[in-house]
C-alpha cells in the first residue's frame, strides 16, 4: 500500500484534468478524477481523497453546489478543497469560500503556484 | 524559491495534443448549441453550454500561453456571459454574429495547434464587433470586470512567474499577529499549515497564545480561542507575507510589521517557543517527492472516464490490417482441409464455421472503431453556408438530416472536397438572390437540405436546393460551344443536367469568387468516383436541383466475384456486377474486325474479351466461358467475356498505388484464400479504354 495522499481533481475540461494529473503525480500524489459535481459526488462515495481540487463552472452541477455538498457531509467536514478559478472577479472566490472552498488555485497555474496552494492547506 | 516540478516535454506536448482534440469538440458544442438557439430553442441549458465551451477553450488554452486564442475566446466569453445574464438580448443578429466568431475561434484553435495566427480581416472585425457589444452594454465600472486580470495570458506559463527578489533587498525581521476566527476553521484551514508556509519565506519562530482557551466545559469545538505570534526574518515584502495568508483574508485579524513598526507590539519571546512553535520549526519536509508514474492515478476507478477513449488511428488500422489476414487465414485453412479431405466432417465444420463467424464479427467490430458520424463533414459545411451567404448576399437556411450516419473515416475525408464545392455551387449557382426569389413568389431565405442515409450496403448523400433549377438552354449551349456535343445532338433533359460533370465543362458567365476555381463538376464526378460512388444529379426549373451521392461504407473491405481469365485469377466488384449470363453465339454478332455486341433482351451492349482488353491475348478470344453483364458508375453496360465464374467472396482491398502506381484497368489488388494476390478490375476504365493496352496488366504493373 502507498501512503500518497489522493486528491480528487473535477473538472470538465479533459486538458485541465490531464494538466492536474501530470503535475499532482510530479509532485508525488496519487490522483482520481471526476467530471462535473455530479460525478465528483460519485467518486466521494468510493474513495476518501486527502484533498479536493474541483473547477467551478461545470456542467449538471458546478462547483459551488458541489462544496456546498461537500461540506454537509461529516465525513468531509475538514477536507481542504481547492477551487480552480479564471475568473478574475473576486465574486467568484467569495462564493466558493461561502460555500466552504479552503483556497483556490488561478488559471492557468504553474506548477509552483499549485504546490503552494496545496502545501498551505494540507499537512 | 523552491525549485519547480517541470513536466518533461513530451508529457507537455501530449497533453497538448489532447487539448487541441478537445478544442475540436467543445467547438462543435459551442456550434451545435448556437444552432439550436437559431432554430428557436429556448432550453437556458443551451447557453450555458455554449459559454462552458468557450470557457474550456480559453481556460485550457491560458494553460498553454496561447493568447491570441485566449484573447478572442475571452471576448466571445464575455458577449455569452452578458447574455446568460440578460444584459444583452440575443437576437437574430447576434446569432449570427456568435456563428461567425465560433468559426473565427475555430481558425484561432487550429492555427494555434500549427503554430501559426490568424491574420484576416474579418476576424479581427468580428473580434471588433464582440468587444464593442460588452464595451457598449455594461456601464464603465463593469467592463473592467471582463477583463481578465490574472489572465491576460502572456507567453509560456511553465516558466516561473515569480520575480525573484532582488539581490539587494534587506532581510527584516517581521512581526506578525494571525488571530483566526471560527470561519477559518469552518473552511478547513489550518493555521499550522500556514506557518509552515511562512518557512518558505525565512525563519519563522512562533508562540501561541492560549490565554484565551476556555475550561473543557466550556469549549466550543467549531470556534476559535487561539492567536500567533510570529517573528519572521526574510527578504520578502509585506505582500508576499499577505499572500501566504490570502486564503484566510477574511477568516482572520492579520497585523504585519516590522520589527522597528511594531516596536509597541510584545514580540514573542524567541527562546522560549512554546509547544505551537515546536511543530513548525522544524525544516520543511521535501515538497517534491520524485517523478511517479501517473499511470497508477490514472487507471483508478473514473467511472465516466471509460466511456470514450482516444486512440491512434495508426493502432486502429493495425487493428483492420490484423482482423483482414485472420479473413484470409481462414479461408487458407479452409481450403487446406478441404484439400487433405477432411472438411465437411463433423470434426472440423463446427469449429470451422463458428471461427468463421467469430471471424467476421472480430472484422466488423473493428472496422466499426473507424467508422465517423458524418457530422464531421456536415459541420464544415454549415459554416460554409455561412461564409458562402456572405460573400454572396444570399439567404440560406441550411437544413441537415442524418448527420449521425456513420461512414468509415476514409471516406469520410474523402468526402469533404467534393462536398464543399457541391455546397458551394448549390448557393453561388443555384439559390437566388433574396431579391429575385421574392420576384418569382419564393421565401427569400432559400433552403439547401443534405441528408444522408444507409441503404443497401451503400451510403446515399443528398444535397438539394430550392433554387432556379439548371438552365438547360445554357448548358446545352456551352456544351455545344465547347465542343462537348455535336450541334445536332438530341438530349433528353436527363441528359443535358448530366453534361455539367463532363470534364472542361463551365457555365459561369465571370469565373465567380466562389466557385470559379478551376474546380468543376467532373472534379467532384471523379473525387466522388475515387471512392467507389456514383454521383447523379436531377434538377427542376424554377424550383431546385438534387445530387445523389452513393458511396460505399468503406473502402477497406468490398463484395467481390472471383473470375478466372486466361489463367489468372481476378475480382470483379459486385456493386458492378448485373448479372451473369451463358453465351449463346446467335446473341452475338460482330462489327468490324473486333468489335462485337452482345443482344440481350432487345438490347445491345458491346462485348469485351476481358484477357484482351488486360492484354492476356493478342488478340480476342472465341466466345466460350461465360459473360459477365456489368454496368459502370456513370450507367455504361458492357458484357465481359471471362473464362470461369469461380465465385463471391469478401475481399480485402490492398492498394497498389501504394507499392505500384496507378494502372488503368486495374482498381487495387487483394490476397485470395491460398494466398496468391488477385487484382481487382475497375471497370470504369475497362469500359471506356478497352482494346487501348497491348501489354498485360502485370507487365504494366511492373514498368512502374
Amino acid at each position: 500500500m502507498t501512503n500518497k495522499k489522493l486528491i480528487l481533481t473535477v473538472d470538465d475540461s479533459a486538458t485541465i484534468r490531464e494538466l492536474l494529473l501530470s503535475e499532482l503525480s510530479c509532485l508525488g500524489y496519487r490522483v482520481t478524477q471526476a467530471e462535473d459535481g455530479i460525478d465528483g459526488l460519485e467518486m466521494l462515495s468510493v474513495e476518501q481523497p486527502d484533498l479536493i481540487i474541483t473547477d467551478i463552472t461545470m456542467p449538471r452541477m458546478d462547483g459551488i453546489r458541489f462544496i456546498q455538498n461537500v461540506r454537509g457531509d461529516e465525513r468531509y467536514k475538514a477536507t481542504p478543497i481547492l477551487v480552480l478559478t479564471t475568473e478574475s472577479d473576486p465574486d467568484i472566490k467569495d462564493r466558493a469560500k461561502r460555500a466552504g472552498a479552503t483556497g483556490w488555485i488561478v488559471k492557468p497555474f504553474d506548477p509552483q503556484k499549485l504546490a503552494e496552494a496545496i502545501r498551505k492547506v494540507t499537512a | 524559491m523552491s525549485g519547480s516540478a517541470t513536466l518533461p516535454p513530451d508529457v507537455l506536448a501530449g497533453i497538448k495534443l489532447g487539448f487541441f482534440e478537445e478544442c475540436e469538440e467543445l467547438l462543435s458544442e459551442l456550434e451545435a448549441g448556437l444552432l439550436a438557439l437559431k432554430r428557436g430553442e429556448t432550453d437556458p441549458e443551451i447557453i450555458n453550454k455554449v459559454f462552458r465551451a468557450a470557457h474550456s477553450i480559453k481556460g485550457g488554452g491560458a494553460s498553454f500561453g496561447l493568447a491570441p486564442m485566449v484573447d478572442f475566446a475571452h471576448q466571445m466569453e464575455s458577449v455569452l456571459a452578458a447574455i446568460r445574464s440578460n444584459q444583452l438580448a440575443l437576437d437574430a443578429q447576434l446569432l449570427g454574429l456568435l456563428l461567425r466568431a465560433a468559426d473565427v475561434l475555430a481558425d484561432h484553435v487550429r492555427a494555434a495547434r500549427d503554430e501559426g495566427r490568424v491574420e484576416s480581416a474579418s476576424a479581427r472585425e468580428i473580434e471588433g464587433a464582440l468587444i464593442a457589444l460588452v464595451a457598449g452594454d455594461c456601464p464603465a465600472g463593469e467592463v473592467s470586470n471582463h477583463e481578465p486580470a490574472e489572465g491576460k495570458p502572456t507567453a509560456a506559463v511553465w516558466s516561473d512567474s515569480e520575480t525573484p527578489s532582488p539581490a539587494t533587498a534587506q532581510e527584516r525581521i517581521w512581526v506578525i499577529r494571525f488571530r483566526p476566527h471560527a470561519s477559518l476553521y469552518a473552511s478547513a484551514n489550518e493555521p499550522l499549515f500556514l506557518l509552515r508556509e511562512l518557512q518558505y519565506l525565512g525563519e519563522v519562530r512562533a508562540t501561541v497564545d492560549d490565554s484565551e482557551l476556555p475550561s473543557i466545559d466550556d469549549l466550543v469545538p467549531e470556534d476559535a480561542y487561539l492567536l500567533w505570534a510570529i517573528s519572521l526574518t526574510s527578504t520578502a515584502d509585506a505582500q508576499e507575507i499577505r499572500r501566504v495568508f490570502e486564503f484566510v483574508e477574511a477568516d482572520c485579524d492579520l497585523e504585519i510589521v516590522t520589527d522597528q513598526e511594531g516596536a509597541a507590539t510584545p514580540v514573542a519571546d524567541r527562546n522560549h517557543p512554546t509547544a505551537g512553535s515546536a511543530a513548525v520549526s522544524k525544516q520543511p519536509d521535501s515538497p517534491r517527492p520524485s517523478i511517479s508514474s501517473s499511470g497508477i492515478a490514472a487507471g483508478r476507478s473514473t467511472p465516466r472516464l471509460s466511456e470514450t477513449i482516444r486512440v491512434d488511428v495508426e493502432r486502429v488500422d493495425r487493428l483492420i490490417n490484423l482482423a483482414s489476414e485472420l479473413v484470409i487465414n481462414h479461408t487458407i485453412l479452409a481450403q487446406r482441409l478441404a484439400g487433405i479431405g477432411s472438411a465437411g466432417t463433423s470434426e472440423t465444420e463446427l469449429p470451422l464455421d463458428e471461427l468463421h463467424q467469430l471471424t467476421r464479427e472480430l472484422q466488423n467490430g473493428v472496422m466499426a472503431i473507424r467508422a465517423q458520424p458524418l457530422k464531421v463533414v456536415f459541420q464544415r459545411l454549415s459554416r460554409l453556408v455561412r461564409e458562402v451567404e456572405a460573400v454572396t448576399g444570399k439567404q440560406v437556411n441550411l437544413v441537415v438530416e442524418g448527420e449521425s450516419t456513420e461512414v468509415d473515416r476514409t471516406v469520410i475525408e474523402r468526402l469533404i472536397d467534393p462536398m464543399t464545392h457541391m455546397v458551394r455551387n448549390a448557393i453561388d449557382h443555384g439559390i437566388e438572390t433574396p431579391e429575385e426569389r421574392l420576384a418569382s413568389g419564393k421565401t427569400a431565405q432559400g433552403t439547401l437540405r443534405i441528408s444522408a442515409t444507409h441503404r443497401a450496403g451503400r451510403i446515399i448523400i443528398e444535397i438539394t436546393d430550392d433554387g432556379c433549377g439548371i438552365n438547360r438552354a445554357r448548358v446545352h449551349a456551352a456544351a455545344w460551344s465547347r465542343g462537348l456535343i455535336s450541334g445536332d445532338a438530341v438530349l433528353s433533359e436527363h441528359e443535358i443536367d448530366e453534361l455539367i460533370f463532363l470534364p472542361g465543362f463551365s457555365t459561369a458567365k465571370a469565373v465567380s469568387e466562389l466557385s470559379g476555381r478551376g474546380v468543376g463538376m467532373d472534379v467532384v464526378k471523379s473525387g466522388v468516383q475515387a471512392l467507389g460512388g456514383r454521383i447523379s444529379v436531377a434538377s427542376y426549373p424554377g424550383k431546385g436541383t438534387t445530387f445523389v451521392l452513393s458511396l460505399p461504407l468503406t473502402l477497406a473491405v468490398m463484395e467481390g466475384m472471383l473470375i478466372s481469365v486466361c489463367g489468372r485469377s481476378l475480382i470483379v466488384p459486385l456493386s458492378t456486377l448485373l448479372e451473369t449470363i451463358h453465351p449463346k453465339l446467335d446473341a452475338i454478332r460482330s462489327l468490324g474486325a473486333h468489335a462485337r455486341l452482345l443482344s440481350i433482351r432487345g438490347e445491345h451492349v458491346p462485348l469485351i474479351d476481358l484477357g484482351h482488353a488486360l492484354g492476356y491475348l493478342t488478340e480476342p478470344a472465341q466466345v466460350k466461358g461465360v459473360i459477365l453483364l456489368v454496368e459502370d458508375d456513370a450507367g455504361r453496360r458492357a458484357a465481359l467475356l471471362v473464362d470461369d465464374v469461380l465465385g463471391q467472396q469478401q475481399v480485402v482491398i490492398k492498394s497498389i498505388q501504394a507499392n505500384y502506381r496507378m494502372v488503368e484497368g486495374i482498381a487495387a489488388a487483394t490476397i485470395l484464400g491460398d494466398g496468391r494476390v488477385a487484382l481487382i478490375l475497375d471497370v470504369n476504365s475497362i469500359l471506356l479504354s478497352h482494346g487501348r493496352w497491348s501489354a498485360p496488366v502485370e507487365q504494366r504493373l511492373a514498368a512502374g
